[in-house]
């Protein structure tokens, strides 16, 4: 199962970031076009920033995504109790030790990002820490520590990274499309300018909703299960996920990390499970979790 | 021909019997070290927790101290049981230390204690794992065709981490 998982993420990423290898190489040429009328000197161009974007958007991904949503180091002098445990089941998980760090704020949330289990980032609420008990602690630590195994963290960084970029990409385009229309003096820059408005106008809700398909619901069930199977103790985190839905207060995260949080960080949302939510409803978690045995 | 192609089937099968054997091996050094890495810790903050707590239960931490002497030789059964031991003596102080209010409020001692619980647990993850390796090597080092590779490269049944029945009437720590 978490087999099938692993290769179903390293596939999908490999989908996206081909995706968002083809989109930057068009976008770069048909702007180079502007200056160069050569098609050659283009597409180089082109091809050579994609390339460059793509590396540093995989290589760097985790560090933006901390950095989107302020997390600091969490040292082991300042947050013994959260290092020890994370140490103890990384070695339940047969996981190498990932970063651990920590996000200042009141709410119960946690999440984890990277690119493998060797470049894995752990990051949890200093609210989670003051509300939850060990074992429920360990049962969020044991669940991040699955998304970490399975890959999910692989595909949902670089999700959200590549998309994220696309999608601010577009959002200058568009609105440069409509406001600087008319006061272009070159008949043909103007004409590509238009085209390509037109292109991302239409691509950029599809991109998003891309994402939302890519990150399946069914993983967080996975991952609870997994979670289980490491710490041997589902009331842990039957009783974690509790706190995190009914004791939970609003929390101030980047929108577009939203599909990495162990609960889903935005409020106010319905009971129900569509194909667009990232998080199933915590009523349906708690349910598959007490069906383990 | 027919004599090619079965010679080079038997020679792919050694290799790959040979590095199947070899990994399972090095497997379960790695997660006998992991075991051997905590079992030192453990012993490392011993001192420290005694020097907090000798002036509450002084007679508790001097039965720490002494369960708690390294014994690097003996076998895996005796070190599971001696560890167990330690296990045991480490919970009576921990028990003990909720009646004194000053000790549990102490920076130091509380976080000696974090460490060694999660020490504990640690051991705990650890055996399981390791066990779980043993098994599957001792499974691998008996059946046919691997046993004959296991000969081979002397390759001998392994011991799990666990006190041994004979042994499990004596581990009841005196006090």
């Amino acid at each position: 199962m978490i087999l099938k998982a692993v290769r179903t993420n390293k596939i999908k990423t490999g989908l996206i970031i081909t995706l968002f290898f083809i989109f930057i190489t068009l976008f770069v040429y048909f702007l180079s076009r502007i200056f160069f009328d050569n098609i050659y000197i283009a597409a180089a161009i082109g091809l050579s920033v994609s390339i460059i974007s793509a590396f540093v958007s995989y290589y760097n991904s985790d560090k933006m995504i901390l950095s989107l949503n302020n997390a600091r180091p969490a040292t082991r002098e300042e947050f013994l109790q959260l290092n020890v445990s994370l140490e103890s089941l990384c070695i339940a998980a047969g996981l190498p030790l990932p970063k651990l760090y920590v996000m200042d704020t009141p709410a119960l949330n946690a999440f984890a990002t990277g690119r493998n289990p060797k470049h894995a980032v752990v990051c949890v609420t200093t609210g989670l820490l003051n509300k939850l008990d060990k074992y429920e602690l360990e049962g969020v630590l044991a669940h991040e520590l699955s998304h970490i195994k399975n890959y999910d963290i692989l595909l949902s960084t670089i999700a959200i990274v590549m998309v994220g970029f696309v999608t601010i990409i577009a959002d200058i385009l568009t609105h440069s499309f409509i406001w600087g229309g008319n006061r272009d003096s070159d008949n043909k820059a103007s004409a590509i300018i238009v085209i390509v408005g037109i292109i991302f106008l239409i691509l950029s809700p599809i991109f998003v909703n891309l994402l939302k398909l890519a990150i399946s619901r069914n993983r967080e069930y996975l991952a609870d299960a997994s979670a289980v199977e490491i710490t041997r103790n589902k009331e842990g985190l039957i009783s974690a996920l509790n706190k995190l839905e009914t004791q939970n207060e609003p929390i101030n995260i980047n929108e577009a990390t939203e599909s990495l949080f162990i609960i889903n960080p935005l409020k106010g949302k319905k009971e129900k499970d569509s194909i667009w939510s990232t998080h199933p409803s915590t009523k349906n978690r708690i349910a598959r979790l007490q069906e383990i045995n | 021909m027919i004599w090619i192609i079965i010679l080079v089937v038997i020679i792919l099968g050694i290799i790959f019997l040979y590095n199947y054997l070899v990994k399972l091996n090095i497997r379960c050094q790695n997660a006998w070290s992991q075991i051997d890495n905590q079992l030192k810790r453990r012993a490392d903050l011993i001192p420290n927790l005694v020097e907090v707590t000798k002036g509450y239960a002084k007679h508790e931490s001097e039965v720490l101290t002494k369960v708690s002497q390294i014994r690097t030789e003996g076998t895996m059964s005796q070190i599971a049981k001696q560890s167990e031991e330690v296990s045991n003596s480490l919970n009576n102080l921990f028990a003990l230390a909720e009646g004194y209010p000053d000790l549990k409020a102490n920076e130091v001692f509380k976080n000696l204690q974090i460490e060694l619980t999660g020490t504990e647990d640690k051991i705990a993850f650890a055996r399981q794992f390791y066990n779980d390796t043993v098994q599957y090597y001792n499974s691998a080092i008996m059946m046919f065709p691997s046993n004959i590779m296991a000969k081979i490269l002397k390759y001998n049944e392994r011991e799990y981490f666990k006190v041994a029945d004979e042994d499990k009437q004596e581990v009841k720590v005196e006090l």
